[in-house]
């Protein structure tokens, strides 16, 4: 491998990595913030359990995708100089503003709410949450306008062979990030649910085993108590509702995901055809979506590949919303960008041992076919599963089954699995371009970067191989570690993010103290700060 | 007169100096856990010193990244890529230190604990050199060839300046972080972190002397000579200040120090933003690696907007975090008893 594909790899692997922690913080952000305000609403003392047990997750995870974050701004300096160079007029912008508009937002406020439990008023307090968690939602906004900017680059002219920004607007509200933007939010979300959901599964299983939950003869569950701190009625409460949550969670933003993919899906046929074609691993022009593909899809050579099963007209349904309209395939397509953007890279040092070669246009279709359908069967596995889960528990808890519990608890990889799929299919299905060109631009202004040009060209493969074997090494570790306490808080139940239940007597206005924003009982010594360290 | 580009040079080393400023503290209290603080409740002292802030610190080197990025590309991108090997240090340094302040208390043992304090004190040490080794080589110059690539091996970076600059932006959040327990704790801690203070300060400043002594000697001018010396007052003032028991007129003494040393260093540099060793000719400036006009115009709009804004709520966590904080307000450490694993206790209704 030369310093192209492990700088590829590398970026590969840090960023898939980064998206796991990231849509589960933005996901369970949103649904922490909301059992929050019912809470702060109501007074119910599940939601302030809720809102503890799931935001100590939440923390667990986020820090995770704080420190996986940097190391995203800096590689693209360290690694791709060429790249940042190129698109430094546009793309910088974007990922500044992120950390000027957004990025602080989140981490300042998360901090105040973190620690200012005691400190603030309650309204002040939840609102710090709300701050945050809308951060976030600002923060992937910005990064998707970096990034719809390579699918799709709008608002620049080429200027000495650099595309310069002359319209913010435009890549400010790119077509492309614009649906991009709900397509990645609805993704998150979709964690979020199965998260919740496979987690209180779980507790309302242990309950049932433990004997503390018992079913009556009509099937409906009597809750009941342990004398162990957090484990009573309102612990019960806390996770049927938990799941409830999640599995609504999970199946709207399934809805969600799906009706956005579509949108983005039709954008992509105009915007980057070879990409979809290569998802579907059309080699021919036609309407049918494949089902089943055969053959050897890595080889890229059209004439290797049989599709056993074809659904006529879905094919046209997903690109135009007819069912009749001819779809380009590979073939064509071909022939189209060899005419458009030539059949050999320039013979330019930029390009370093690959100068002069041929062009392979076509995507690793073994990857862009099986990465589009991961993603949508990931999807549509997590919503199904959470409509199950909310029949089997519509009698107030889950059934006995030890199988059922871990399915459950398994389950929350399917949306990640989604998630992840969904963005190798995108940047994978892009290539061989970094910057992939717009279609509506044409000759001497067509804005677009190969990804062989892309690479720093003083920085030697021996030093991208040293990043990527020490990051992959860190990251699988800090992931055995995060799981690991990830599994221990869960397994703690609430009792483990609110050790007020262990080391007071459970008080059933439980809620009052804080809320009153007065004074706390002489004597306590932490007064002065919510100590999270 | 570029003027888009120097306001742009200005606002990025204002952007290092506020990280250098407000990190500088939290990547000191992060060293000084293990050569400072004697047991684990000083320990939990320090770290729930800068417990609520760290984080929102740390975006200041985001955000002088990606300034940089926006605003100057070609600097951006030549720093970034010459410096590949020490960059990664820093990240693997500032991973796991983040990782470390929220997983330390999570595991109640003194194993899980020590090794977590490693990872704050080893990963806040590398940072801040490494941040320091950065910024020195950047304001003395890389060996960067025509296309602003380094020239020559992983190694060819190396100079003094890196060594100067990584132990000068070490030695600043030493001190720093001395002045900021100073002012944020009580008890036995705050006075000691007074008394090393004052003792440590002349060794802890001498680093930064030398990078901006060595800046000014390559390329200095009358003013930012001037600026140098308000900053070897500000020095002074904050020494006396300490001695006297002003914790909170050291802490400010030692902002302004900062402030004019850094001005005095990138101001002598300026035009220039990344000198190259091997012909000035490839010299970095504000002219040949700034963003077009129209960039740099919507990024200042924005920044106008969005930087008061940020240092207003940032202050505004500094004022709700006011308080000190003191070995006694420290809780036990607080045990659970794992929900799923007291099956013996449970009773039947």
């Amino acid at each position: 491998m030369d310093a192209l594909e492990i700088a590829r790899w590398q970026f590969g692997i840090t960023t898939v990595y980064h998206f796991m922690m990231v849509p589960l913080t933005i996901g369970l952000g949103l649904v922490v913030a909301v059992m929050q305000t019912i809470w702060h609403r109501t007074g119910n003392p599940a939601y302030l359990r809720m809102t503890k047990f799931w935001g100590k997750l939440f923390l667990i995870n986020f820090i995770m995708g704080v420190a996986t974050g940097i190391v995203q701004e800096f590689q693209f300096g360290m690694a791709w100089s060429e790249y940042s160079r190129f698109v430094g007029d546009v793309f910088g912008a974007p990922l500044a503003l992120e950390a000027l508009l957004a990025f602080f937002v989140e981490s300042t406020f998360l901090g105040l709410w973190i620690f200012g439990w005691k400190q603030l008023k309650p309204g002040v307090h939840l609102a710090c949450l709300w701050i945050a968690v809308v951060g976030s939602f600002f923060s992937a906004y910005f990064i998707i306008v970096a990034n719809s900017w390579m699918q799709h680059p709008v608002g620049v002219t080429m200027i000495d062979g650099r595309p310069v920004m002359t319209d913010a607007w435009a890549v400010f509200t790119n077509n492309t990030a614009l649906v991009a933007v709900p397509h990645t939010l609805f993704g998150a979300l979709a964690v979020a649910g199965g998260f919740l959901l496979g987690i209180a599964w779980y507790h309302l299983w242990r309950r049932r085993r433990d004997g503390i939950d018992t079913v009556g003869a009509d099937g409906k569950v009597i809750a009941g108590e342990a004398a162990i701190p957090g484990r009573d009625r309102t612990d019960y409460t806390v996770w049927i509702k938990s799941l409830r949550i999640g599995a609504v969670v999970a199946m709207i933003s399934f809805a969600g995901t799906a009706l956005t993919g579509d949108l983005q899906g039709k954008l992509m046929f105009e915007q980057q055809p070879m990409k979809m074609a290569a998802a579907e691993a059309a080699c021919h022009d036609g309407t049918g979506f494949s089902v089943l593909s055969v053959g050897n899809l890595g080889s890229r050579n059209c004439d290797d590949i049989v599709a056993l099963i074809e659904v006529p007209g879905i094919l046209s349904y997903l690109a135009k919303g007819d069912f009749t309209t001819e779809v380009k395939g590979v073939n064509s397509l071909l022939d189209q960008y060899k005419a458009d953007y030539g059949t050999h890279l320039p013979d330019n040092p930029i390009y370093g041992d690959r100068a002069g070669q041929e062009i392979e246009y076509v995507p690793v279709m073994e990857v862009t076919y099986w990465g589009f359908r991961a993603m949508i069967g990931f999807g549509g596995l997590a919503a199904l599963a959470a409509l199950v889960a909310l029949w089997l528990t519509r009698k107030g808890t889950v059934p006995e089954s030890r199988w059922l519990m871990r399915l459950a608890v398994f389950g929350i990889l399917a949306p990640f699995g989604a998630n992840a799929a969904g963005w190798i299919f995108t940047e994978m299905g892009r290539q061989p371009f970094v910057v992939a060109p717009n279609p509506d631009l044409n000759g001497i202004d067509q804005v677009f970067m190969f990804t062989a040009a892309a690479v720093s060209p003083g920085v030697s493969a021996g030093e991208i191989l040293t990043s990527l074997i020490v990051l992959t090494l860190i990251y699988a570790v800090l992931l055995v570690v995060e799981v690991k306490l990830l599994v221990k808080y869960v397994r703690g139940g609430v009792a483990s993010a609110m050790p007020e239940l262990v080391h007071a007597p459970v008080d059933e206005n439980e809620d009052a103290t804080p809320r009153d924003g007065g004074p706390d009982k002489p004597g306590t010594s932490d007064d002065v700060l919510a100590f999270a360290y | 007169m570029e003027l888009l580009p120097t306001i742009w040079f200005i606002a990025i080393a204002v952007l290092w100096t506020g990280y250098l400023f407000l990190e500088g503290f939290d990547l000191g209290v992060g060293m000084l856990m293990k050569i400072f603080a004697r047991n684990n409740t000083e320990r939990r002292v320090l770290l729930n010193t800068i417990g609520p802030v760290w984080d929102g610190n740390e975006v200041w080197l985001l955000t002088a990244g990606g300034a940089t990025f926006a605003a100057f590309p070609f600097w951006y991108a030549s720093l970034f890529s010459a410096l590949y090997l020490p960059l990664l240090l820093v990240l693997v340094a500032l991973i796991f230190r983040a990782v470390a302040f929220e997983y330390r208390g999570k595991v109640d043992t003194d194993r899980w604990r020590n090794t977590w304090d490693w990872a704050i004190a080893v990963g806040s040490f590398l940072a801040a050199f490494g941040v320091g080794a950065a910024l020195g080589l950047t304001t003395t110059g890389l060996p960067l060839d025509a296309n602003g690539d380094r020239d020559g091996g992983p190694f060819a970076w190396f100079s003094w300046y890196a060594v100067l600059g990584g132990l000068a932006v070490v030695g600043f959040a030493l001190l720093h972080a001395l002045a900021f327990l100073a002012l944020k704790t009580d008890g036995d801690v705050r006075h000691r972190a007074r008394q090393w203070f004052v003792r440590l300060l002349p060794v802890l400043l001498l680093p930064m002397a030398g990078w901006a002594i060595g800046v000014q000697v390559l390329s200095g001018e009358a003013w930012t000579l001037v600026v140098l010396a308000v900053a070897v007052v500000a020095a002074a003032v904050a020494w006396a200040q300490a001695r006297k028991g002003n914790e909170g007129r050291a802490f400010l003494a030692i902002g302004v120090f900062l402030l004019s040393g850094s001005a005095s260093i990138f101001g002598a540099v300026f035009p220039v933003v990344l000198p190259s060793t091997i012909d000035p000719a490839f010299n970095l400036t504000i002219a040949n690696a700034s963003s077009s006009d129209y960039t740099l115009g919507l990024m200042s709009i924005v920044a106008c907007v969005g930087l008061p804004l940020v240092i207003a709520y940032q202050a505004w966590t500094y004022w709700v975090f006011r308080r000190r904080v003191s070995a006694a307000h420290i809780p036990e450490a607080h045990s659970f008893l794992p929900a799923v694993a007291a099956k013996a206790l449970i009773r039947k209704d």
